[in-house]
Formats: structure tokens, C-alpha cells, sequence
């Protein structure tokens, strides 16, 4: 039954297109055709196996498969699919590309092609061809995907994180929006609470939901973990800002959100407990599904903003890479390519209802944004994401930064009152150090 | 030249005699090559991955990558390291606490399941389900017990009218330190009240029925009696617990990650973090090796302190 509705919304929202979605013969006849057009041709008996991460929504994961059979119909490459946790790919990546052997193609999340950049294939004719094909990269892509002056990822996707708010009672708290700027946050998050419905963000080890607030609410208030030079700013006037915005913040939110994980807002929010959070649109989505009332009184917004002035959003991007030691060099390039094709990559995208957003600006037209403009906000996380890592580099140190949850620890040690600034700042800055030395 | 082959052929055999047919008859050598297969298995699963580990501790290897030695650094940099102490304090505390309250509840649990009790193989079947449910889903049925939202706990208490806002178990240091000992106690008493039963029943009836006719009260068997010949039980159960305790990963990764900042972090955990989901191997594998001695230590005292071995061999227990 859910599935039913789930795809009678994909159908709906396809219909309303102009890129209507591809199926059964005419699928297999336009991916014929693309392959004889395509700049790359496989390798005679190739195949192909890769490792993704694992899907939020079912309905993506469907459109995906589908794809890639279409793939192999039209080149003859046979496509192994498996799939990881989205953190579990990262180190299975790292000890392919050590060994040399593994997967060809890996599907990870943000910085994983920078612990390796001399391990991937250079994608830079694929990055050029699809950049020029469909209206340019968006800037946070072209930082993601590119090593020097070679690309060795394609970015595929951003899983945005905005805020999720319910419209009757910040109406009701004086609000009709969402605040934009930080100081009318912490107002709105204080009038919510006094009227009994408050949010709340993640501060326990949150690996999606936690991390990306946290780096919003630092760079917001203009600090920084290291400048561009990789060097550890992080004692900074501008940290102790944030920490003080954040410790407000954290009295007026529901109580015990600092043993939150990624799932803690999702049911909270959708039980009525909380009233504004921060998450990707997976909350929405399964409110439409199992909590209408919910998903009818609720909208998305992006996040406020600070004395930085700009967005300074913080969300996951998926980049696609294939590996050196691969035989086939080509069919990598080549299905890289065709994920991207707008015949593909336009249901593909709708089919996630939200969840995941395009790094070209072409599908910026893409039917998903405009037929629910609740979802609207989310087709720009791409172009409002920073990159992990903020002014540094984004490698290993920027990954190893977040995965160790030293932000969150710094900014959770402030709030529940275990540290002062000070003491919280030292133990970011000491790890900080024997990370980015 | 006859007489010459022939002295050479005795000299051959008295040599052999004396090396290779002696040893083929020691019984020692013979029992080397027994020992070998078990040895074999004990170096490639035990010994090897544990020296591993304890080599990477000094090595600066990432995921994926080796690394190069660079001396006792990863231990210097923990020396110093609030979280580390933080992880180690939280370590002895949970097991410490865990795993005196899990020896005298299961205690307990064993005296009276050995009473005649009505359906009594139905009730220590009953006991075991803690044990015999994974981990991993007990875990979660606590973490849902102990959610800030929907915790059926403050729920009924907040019905009752005795709070009027929800227990953060999990979001408050001490709340959420109190809520994971709870749930390895919950989780590890089974194992222990089973364990000393068996031991229980090897007792026999008839130093009872001695001890009653001697007019001893019950406390007097139990201190003179059940509690002597349970003690090699007891330091085996004990010195098991306390490092199961000790190592436990499951139970906090699903329920706190080690939250709220860090206040439940157990040094399995925290080298869990750092070096699979940090990528930093070899301070992952320090603070592993950090508790080797803590584990070493453990045995002994409950091997030592518990195991009296005097009357095993039919001397006096002192």
C-alpha cells in the first residue's frame, strides 16, 4: 500500500514534467542509441562491479537498478551491484585501493576520492563532456570532484540537511516563516519552546544530522576548524561566538538532545514531540506516507544566517569513482556518463523524491522541485553546500575531522555545561592538530 | 676391511639408538607433536592477531595503508588525552559496578532456583532470556526504553503523576551512565545465576542434612557450606564477567555511541571510533592494547583471590 502511493507520487510528478520518464522498449532503444553516441565504447567483455551506498529510499534504489539494466542491455556490460552503509564504503574503499584489487567502481560519500587521488581514473574528459552537456557544475562539485587540475570523481549527487519546521505553531509563536537570520532563530527557538513546542538538533555522535549543523553554526559565526592552508584556526574569538549562539540554542530546545542519533529527530518530529529540526527530507516523505496531518502542517527552509552573511551550509555529496587497477577502463567512463544522461538521471532523481540533489545545473528544471514546492528548498543544497573540511582542503584530514565527531564533541561539551569555552576549544584543538599535522 | 664395515655398521646403530629411536619413543616428544595442531591454532587465531594489534600500536597505520614505527607516540598522545582517561574511568566504572551487582543478584537468582520450586524448569528457562536474546536487539529494546521522547518508563511515571517531565536517561552524564550499567546487569546476570546453579547442585545434600542435624542455621550453611565449594565456580564465573564487561561494545555502540560527550565512552568503544570510523589504526590499536594490563590484572585478582587451592587437594581452606 505504501508503495503504491510512493510510486503514484513518482507517476504524478512525472507526468507533470516535461522529461517524461523512459520505460520498457523506448528505454532500451534511446540507451542503444546513446551508447553508439556516447564518446566512449566498453572494452569488449567487460564487466563491471560497484560498490554504492546504500539507499534511503527505496524507490531510488528501483530507478537505479533499472538504469543499470538498461546499461547493460545496450552495451552488453554486465553491472555487479552491492551496497554498504554509506560510512562503511569509505574504508572498504580505502583498502581496495591499497590492495589494488576490488570493485571498479566505488559510490561513496564527499572527500573519499581525496584519500587516494592518485588511485582514481582520470575522469576529466566525462566531468567536461557532462559539465558542458548539462549547464555547467555547480561550484561545491567541481571543488569535490577535482584533484589539481584533474578531475578523478564525478559527483553525482547531494543529500541535502535543511531545516524541518511545522507551519501552524511557529505561526502561532509569531513566526509565519522560518527565520533567516541567526539572532531571530534563537527568538523563534525561545517563543517555541515557551509555548510549549520546541525542536531541537543532534548533539550525540549524529553522524549526518549532528555534523551538519554543528559546521553550519561554527562557519556561520565565521570560524573555522583551519584556514586554507590547513592549518588549525580553531581558537578563535569567532568559535566562542558560536559556542555561546549555540549554548543559547541548546537551552531552548527539548531536552535530551544530546543523546540524539540520526534517527532520534526523525521519530520525534514525527510523533509531534518536536517542531523544528534539521534533516534531509526523509521526515517529510515518510509523513506523507504514514502522518498526513503532519506532513500538511509542516515545510522546509534553509538554514539561518549569520554574521558570515552567506550560506554556509554543510551537506553530504556522493561522488562516483573508478579505480585505476580496473580492466575496463572505458565501460567506468562510459556508465558514469550514462547515470548522468538526462534520460536517466531526471527520474532517477525523481524517483528520491527530495532526498538527493543534482550537481548540474541543468536539472534545475527537474520536475521534483517545482510540482511540491515544499521540496523546492532542496534543490539548492548543492549550490549552498560548502565543502567539508570549510577553507582547507577536502581530504582525509577533512574526513577524518568529522568521522571523529571532534565539532560536535567541542560544541556538546559547551552546551550540557562540561567544559567551558576554553576547555572545550583546547580538546578540538589538540586533536585538530595531530590530524591536520 | 670385513671387520672395519662391520664396526662402522654397530657405530651407525649405537647413534641411532641414542638419538632419533629415543626420541622416537620419548613420550615428551610424542606429546609435542600432539600439542602441535592446538598450538598451531592458538598462534595463527590468538597469539599472532594479538601481537598484531600490540605492533600496530606503535606503528602511525591508517585504514587501508601501513604505517611506519614510530615509537611509543600513540601512547604519548593518549597520556594526555582527556577522553582516553575519560573512556578508562568510564571502563572501570561500568565493570566494577556491573559486575558486583551481577555476582550478587545472580547469586541470589541461584539460591532460590535451587529451592523446589513449582515449574521449576520453566522458571530457569525463563531466567536465561536475557542471555540468549542477541545483544544487539536487547540493546535497542533499552534504547527505546531510555528514549527522551518516547521512553515507556517516563511515560507510565509522568501517567502516574510523579514526574512532570521526561528522564533523560541517555542525555545526561551520570543519568546516561547509570541507564548502560542497568543494562548489562539486566543482560549478564542470567549467565551468572546459571553458572553458579550448576555449581549448586554438584554440592552434595548430605553436608546439609549433616549441618542441620549440627543445629547450624541457615546463614551458617550457607557461609560454611554452599559458599566454600562454590568458590572455584565463582572465580571462574567472575573472572568470565568481569572480561565480558570489561570488553563490551555492543550494548553502548547501539544505545549511546559513547555519548553524550563521551560520558559512556568504554575503551572498546572509544578504539572502535578511533580507528575504524576515524581511520587512525594505530591509536585504535593503542588504546586496545591499553587494556591488556587492566585485563591481566582482573584475572589475577580473581583467579588468585578467589581459588583456593589447598582444599581442592584435600588440605585445610584457611
Amino acid at each position: 500500500m505504501q508503495n503504491f502511493t510512493r510510486r503514484a507520487l513518482v507517476k504524478g510528478g512525472t507526468a507533470l514534467g516535461a522529461a517524461s520518464a523512459l520505460s520498457g522498449p523506448a528505454l532500451l532503444e534511446w540507451a542503444k542509441a546513446w551508447a553508439q553516441a556516447a564518446p566512449w565504447k566498453p572494452e569488449k567483455g567487460a564487466k563491471l562491479s560497484m560498490l554504492r551506498w546504500k539507499y534511503f529510499v527505496q524507490a531510488e534504489d528501483d530507478a537505479f537498478v533499472k538504469l543499470i539494466q538498461a546499461y547493460t542491455q545496450a552495451t552488453g556490460v554486465q553491472v555487479d551491484i552491492s551496497r554498504e552503509s554509506y560510512e562503511d564504503v569509505q574504508p572498504k574503499a580505502s583498502v581496495a585501493a591499497n590492495t589494488g584489487t576490488g570493485p571498479d567502481l566505488f559510490w561513496g560519500l564527499y572527500s573519499l576520492p581525496h584519500l587516494f587521488p592518485q588511485k582514481c581514473l582520470d575522469v576529466t574528459d566525462v566531468a567536461d563532456y557532462l559539465g558542458k552537456q548539462h549547464g555547467g557544475w555547480v561550484d561545491s562539485a567541481v571543488k569535490y570532484g577535482k584533484s589539481g587540475n584533474k578531475w578523478i570523481a564525478v559527483p553525482i549527487c547531494y543529500s541535502g540537511a535543511l531545516i524541518n519546521y511545522r507551519l501552524e505553531a511557529s505561526k502561532k509563536a509569531g513566526f509565519s516563516k522560518f527565520p533567516t537570520k541567526t539572532d531571530e532563530f534563537l527568538e523563534y527557538a525561545k517563543a517555541m519552546k515557551a509555548q510549549g513546542t520546541p525542536g531541537g538538533f543532534a548533539l550525540g555522535h549524529a553522524s549526518g544530522d549532528g555534523n551538519t549543523w554543528v559546521h553550519w553554526a561554527l562557519w556561520t559565526h565565521n570560524g573555522q576548524v583551519v584556514d586554507a592552508n590547513d592549518k588549525v584556526t580553531i581558537n578563535s574569538p569567532e568559535t566562542v561566538k558560536a559556542l555561546e549562539f549555540c549554548k543559547t540554542l541548546y537551552g531552548h530546545m527539548i531536552p535530551g538532545t544530546a543523546s540524539w542519533n540520526d534517527a532520534s529527530n526523525n521519530k520525534a518530529f514525527l510523533a509531534k514531540e518536536i517542531h523544528w529540526t534539521n534533516n534531509g527530507i526523509s521526515i517529510y516523505v515518510a509523513a506523507q506516507n504514514s502522518a498526513k496531518d503532519v506532513a500538511e502542517d509542516m515545510d522546509h527552509a534553509y538554514f539561518p544566517v549569520g554574521p558570515a552573511g552567506k550560506p554556509t551550509e554543510l551537506h553530504l555529496m556522493y561522488p562516483i569513482l573508478a579505480m585505476t587497477y580496473t580492466k575496463f577502463p572505458q565501460a567506468c567512463k562510459s556508465l558514469m556518463a550514462f547515470m548522468l544522461a538526462s534520460e536517466n538521471f531526471n527520474p532517477w532523481i525523481q524517483s528520491a523524491k527530495g532526498y538527493l540533489t543534482h550537481c548540474l545545473n541543468e536539472f534545475d528544471k527537474n520536475p521534483v522541485w517545482t510540482a511540491d514546492p515544499k521540496t523546492t528548498p532542496y534543490r539548492d543544497v548543492a549550490k549552498r553546500s560548502l565543502t567539508a573540511g570549510g577553507l582547507g582542503s577536502v581530504g582525509e584530514k577533512a574526513a577524518t575531522a568529522i568521522a571523529d565527531f571532534v565539532l560536535l564533541d567541542m560544541f556538546a561539551n559547551y552546551c550540557t555545561g562540561r567544559e567551558d569555552a576554553k576547555g572545550a576549544i583546547a580538546i578540538a584543538e589538540r586533536q585538530l592538530r595531530r590530524i591536520y599535522r | 676391511m670385513a671387520i672395519a664395515l662391520d664396526q662402522s655398521r654397530t657405530k651407525r646403530e649405537y647413534r641411532d639408538v641414542n638419538a632419533w629411536t629415543r626420541l622416537k619413543a620419548n613420550s615428551n616428544w610424542l606429546g609435542f607433536w600432539f600439542m602441535l595442531p592446538a598450538a598451531a591454532f592458538l598462534i595463527l587465531f590468538l597469539a599472532y592477531p594479538l601481537g598484531l594489534g600490540v605492533w600496530l600500536s606503535f606503528t602511525d597505520a591508517r585504514l587501508g595503508r601501513e604505517g611506519v614505527f614510530v615509537g611509543i607516540e600513540n601512547y604519548d598522545f593518549m597520556w594526555d588525552d582527556t577522553v582516553f582517561w575519560l573512556s578508562v574511568f568510564n571502563t572501570l566504572l561500568y565493570t566494577g559496578v556491573a559486575s558486583i551487582i551481577k555476582f550478587a543478584v545472580g547469586l541470589y537468582l541461584a539460591l532460590l532456583l535451587n529451592e523446589n520450586l513449582p515449574f521449576k524448569a520453566i522458571i530457569r528457562a525463563i531466567v536465561l532470556i536475557p542471555f540468549i536474546v542477541p545483544t544487539v536487539l536487547s540493546a535497542i529494546a533499552f534504547w527505546w526504553l531510555y528514549d527522551p521522547q518516547f521512553s515507556i518508563i517516563s511515560w507510565s511515571l509522568k501517567k502516574m503523576g510523579l514526574i512532570t517531565q521526561n528522564i533523560d536517561f541517555l542525555g545526561d552524564v551520570w543519568n546516561a551512565r547509570w541507564s548502560v550499567i542497568f543494562a548489562n546487569i539486566w543482560r549478564g546476570v542470567p549467565f551468572i545465576a546459571i553458572t553458579l546453579l550448576a555449581g549448586l547442585q554438584t554440592v552434595s545434600p548430605s553436608l546439609y542434612e549433616a549441618a542441620t542435624i549440627d543445629g547450624a542455621t541457615t546463614w551458617q550453611r550457607f557461609r560454611h557450606i554452599t559458599y566454600p565449594l562454590l568458590t572455584p565456580i565463582i572465580a571462574v564465573v567472575m573472572t568470565f564477567s568481569v572480561l565480558f564487561t570489561f570488553t563490551d561494545f555492543q550494548l553502548i555502540w547501539v544505545m549511546t555511541r559513547g555519548g553524550p560527550v563521551n560520558a559512556t565512552h568504554l575503551m572498546a568503544t572509544f578504539s572502535y571510533q578511533r580507528a575504524i570510523m576515524s581511520g587512525y589504526l594505530g591509536e585504535g590499536a593503542a588504546i586496545s592494547t591499553a587494556m591488556i594490563p587492566f585485563l591481566l590484572a582482573a584475572i589475577m585478582v580473581s583467579w588468585f583471590g578467589l581459588q583456593r587451592r589447598k582444599w581442592q587437594q584435600g588440605g585445610d581452606n584457611d
